[in-house]
């Protein structure tokens, strides 16, 4: 029987984690984007921008430019639109006041993007899980759509650690120009974000990015220190936009370097077709420079370009095997398009799973074995009926969760002992009822006929009403509670046949034996 | 035949004073218990970390170290507001509860503390079968601060959503005012056992709030079961009084109301004793709720109907007294008795000599 019904996770143990995509992340990545290849069009059409910025948050997200000559506005649009994706209208509304170019990104777009990078980000965490060979995975999105959440279950994983590391990491890798003078000078990195900045001339301009950068120099294994008190974290100026980006690679996996020890793992890498023609132009004419690996906005590794490289690279970076295998399986499964973060996480082991069956199925048979000697005693031979009844009820409810393929829940068991109690109610409300008529002298069948005729009315209320409110909370009801109401509403179906049909029949079959009913065991 | 009740014949309603002034009483004292611990710088409900947020973590031990060494053991590792609450079905399980802490992993936390004594048994392990274990994580409940928000309002959604559908659909098969009087004696039954939920500090998760709505399944049940006979009996006996009819209602559904309620209240006994520590929360509202269910049933809602339905009877009076044309038509049974004065019996009728043959 447990193999053919589905149990929920709070029975047979395993991980239920609810995460949401950090859409105004990506909303707010689209816009820095944006202003800068903005920047970057009208430079190429030789016009001078005075200032620009990008606004974002609260749902408000703005590329502003000013240009030097105002009076150029309109070819500067012209150019921009030629080259950018702020011509498209549908995202973009574009307003110009006195001086100023403004782009503002439409509600719908705003919404429609968002929708956009959390179905992303489920394909991507879907593409990891399977990665990880988890068995029998549920992935699906999370209450209202606008709230960007993902429920995933992990049936028999009750420990999702390493699962929960490998989906949060963002993965997105860049292959960048970082700037300083050429080899045979070593890389030019700066102490602090301030210094590097300086040495922009006090601000960033739209075609750099300062980015950290953790270099290792204790390659050692000592382990009794701190594996994340290694390093010092410097800064490095590095070209916007990238040269390549993570959807060039076509391949990435883990290999070991020369070093040997414990952490001389890197991330080998190939790039696709159009990415490897893009790269072996880009290092062909930068042979000497310095390129660096970027992942997830921070600097893993910075080398020199002594030949031009075409499709394969390595990203170093002090990994141990299992980082590496991981970090491997994210840059293969693609870059998240936002960060996630996790809302919420319940795990259940399988002996506390083990645990929650006994007790409610114990709990369960106490009540079921009290109602059943109730009713025969103080019912007799129709509470014979009753039983017969309830036990079809049990029966059929369980087959109803099988077919419907309803998940068991610990709720669920609950649902299962409250549809006790519902048809137990039922059997009652007849029989208290036949007993009435017969004392208001009513013949025996004549009273049966009756007794399931007026209780019938009382029992499709008090049914509807119940189902009506788990209805409620089926809708609107999360995991476990879901599990209670499917069971009941199952339940409650299940007995206005058993209860109402079922036990009539049996008694019209008793009646229809005596030629002549003097008495009724009720 | 034997039978638990054999006829009765109570006047339920003659009691509503004491009833309403029981039901007033216990819900004053559940708000005054709520407002109380709230200014004194306690808590008004012992929200559990379904609504708060923060982490609860299911050790189990080897070899069970008190209380009082886990709480130390959690100290040195900087978690101070952490419970400790041993689970009453295992000697060797603990509940561990840790407050919601911006950026840490509360079940990190906890494991960082119980390395103290000794290492946890491999993941694909039991406890039983690693000898080398000290302790094993056998469940978590993590719960961030936006899915305890969200949590808490769509609990409460569900709750005054399933009211409202209830509402509608008893106007829909009886009388507005009868939907209205049952989904006050529902109302009625929540705020009791949320208020016994305040005074004795039972933490209220997820699953209470599912408790909360199965009994407002259950105890709209009961009324239902009481407004159907007296739907009935108003047709058989037109020229009694709502009052009287109302009272007979209870009286003849009495014994169902004893028998079935009885049974249900042994199901969740069984429940609350043998269900274990994760339903125990779920079971105790019910266990609350199918008393005070059965009760309101009998002493809220049937004297809110027959009030409502009596004034709406006199207001129809005075109707038809000025324009001769009842305001509702004639769909009503008009009950004589009624007057102006509210529930009053009046007329005679309660002199009930045929009510107790």
């Amino acid at each position: 029987m447990a193999s053919n019904i589905h149990l929920g996770l709070d029975l047979q143990g395993g991980s239920h984690l609810v995460m949401r995509v950090q859409t105004e992340q990506y909303l707010k990545r689209v816009t820095e984007e944006a202003y800068i290849s903005a920047q970057n069009a009208a430079k190429d059409a030789g016009h001078d921008i005075k200032d620009g910025k990008f606004e974002t948050g609260n749902n408000n997200y703005r590329v502003i430019l000013d240009p030097a000559d105002a009076s150029k506005i309109t070819q500067i649009k012209e150019a921009i639109d030629q080259k950018v994706e702020l011509a498209d209208t549908t995202v973009w509304a574009y307003s110009s006041s006195g001086s100023q170019m403004v782009w503002t990104m439409t509600g719908t777009a705003q919404r429609v993007l968002a929708d956009e990078a959390t179905n992303q980000a489920m394909t991507i965490i879907d593409r990891r899980i399977n990665a990880l060979g988890v068995v029998e995975p549920t992935l699906q999105s999370h209450g209202a759509q606008s709230a960007h959440q993902i429920l995933l279950q992990m049936p028999g994983v009750s420990d999702p650690e390493r699962v929960k590391e490998i989906l949060k990491v963002q993965s997105r890798l860049e292959l960048v120009h970082v700037i300083g003078p050429p080899s045979p000078a070593p890389p030019t990195t700066y102490p602090t974000r301030e210094a590097a900045i300086e040495s922009l001339g006090g601000s960033i301009p739209p075609n750099r990015k300062v980015l950290p950068y953790k270099e290792n120099k204790d390659k050692s294994d000592d382990p009794t220190k701190d594996p994340n008190a290694q390093g010092v974290t410097q800064y490095v100026v590095v070209e916007a936009p990238a040269v390549i980006i993570g959807d060039q690679l076509s391949r990435a996996s883990a290999g070991q370097s020369q070093g040997g020890g414990v952490k001389d793992w890197e991330i080998n890498f190939t790039l696709k077709r159009a990415g490897a023609e893009k790269f072996g132009a880009w290092t062909t004419a930068n042979v000497n420079n310095y390129m660096g690996v970027v992942l997830n906005d921070e600097v893993s590794s910075i080398a020199f370009i002594k030949s031009p490289i075409y499709e394969s690279g390595q990203i170093t970076g002090d990994f141990t095997q299992t980082r590496a295998e991981d970090l491997a399986l994210t840059l293969r499964s693609g870059a998240l398009p936002a960060p996630i973060e996790y809302l919420e996480e319940r795990t259940v082991g399988p002996s506390l799973g083990a645990d929650s069956i006994r007790a409610g199925v114990r709990a369960s048979l106490y009540g079921l074995a009290f109602v059943v000697l109730f009713m025969l005693i103080y019912y007799r031979g129709s509470g014979v009926n009753a039983v017969v009844a309830l036990l079809l009820n049990m029966i059929l409810m369980l087959a109803g969760l099988i077919v419907f393929g309803a998940t068991l829940t610990l709720p669920g068991i609950a649902g299962i002992i409250l549809t006790i109690g519902m048809a137990v109610d039922s059997n009652v409300l007849i029989f208290e009822r036949i007993r009435e008529e017969i004392r208001s002298g009513k013949t025996i069948p004549s009273a049966v006929e009756q007794g399931f005729q007026r209780a019938f009315i009382t029992i499709i209320d008090t049914h509807v009403t119940t189902i009506v409110s788990s209805l409620f909370l089926f809708v609107f009801g999360t995991g476990p509670i879901r599990g209670f109401a499917v069971t009941l509403v199952i339940g409650l179906l299940v007995n206005l046949f058993s209860a109402v049909y079922v036990s009539k029949t049996i008694f019209i079959w008793l009646l229809s034996r005596k030629e002549r009913v003097e008495s009724l065991s009720i | 035949m034997f039978q638990i009740l054999k006829a009765i014949n109570v006047d339920w309603l003659g009691g509503r004073r004491l009833f309403i002034l029981i039901s007033v009483a216990l819900m004053l004292a559940g708000l005054g218990s709520a407002i109380f611990r709230q200014v004194s710088g306690g808590q008004a409900f012992n929200l559990g970390v379904d609504f708060k947020g923060g982490t609860v973590v299911t050790a189990r031990f080897r070899q069970m170290p008190p209380d009082e060494t886990i709480r130390a053991a959690l100290a040195a590792k900087g978690i101070h507001d952490a419970v400790v609450q041993p689970v009453t079905d295992r000697t060797d399980t603990v509940l561990i509860k840790v407050p919601l802490e911006e950026g840490k992993d509360g079940r990190t936390q906890v494991r960082d503390a119980l390395n103290t004594f000794g290492a946890e048994a491999a993941p694909d392990r039991e406890i039983e079968a690693d000898q080398n274990a000290a302790y094993k994580i056998v469940g978590t409940d993590a719960v961030g601060a936006i899915a305890g928000e969200q949590l808490r309002n769509k609990a409460i959604a569900v709750t005054l959503a399933a009211l409202v559908g209830i509402l509608m659909y008893i106007a829909f098969r009886f009388e507005w005012t009868y939907g209205a009087a049952a989904v006050i004696a529902v109302f009625h039954d929540v705020l009791v056992t949320l208020g016994f939920f305040s005074i004795f500090q039972i933490e209220i998760s997820l699953n209470v709030i599912a408790a909360l709505l199965t009994l407002v399944g259950f105890s709209v049940n009961d009324t239902i079961v009481v407004f159907d006979r007296v739907r009935e009996n108003r047709k058989l006996h037109r020229r009694d009084s709502l009052y009287k009819i109302t009272n007979d209602a209870i009286n003849e559904t009495m014994s169902r109301t004893v028998i079935t309620n009885g049974l249900v209240f042994l199901s969740v006994l069984a429940l609350v004793l043998f269900g274990g520590d994760v339903l125990r929360g779920f079971s105790l509202a019910l266990f609350i709720g199918v008393i005070f269910g059965t009760y309101s049933s009998i002493a809220i809602a049937s004297p809110i109907m027959v009030w409502w339905e009596q004034r709406i009877e006199a207001a129809n009076k005075q109707a038809a007294l000025s324009f001769s044309q009842p305001v509702r038509g004639g769909v009503r049974t008009p009950a004589k008795a009624a007057g102006r004065e509210a529930i009053a019996p009046s007329t005679g009728k309660r002199s009930t000599g045929a009510g107790r043959a």
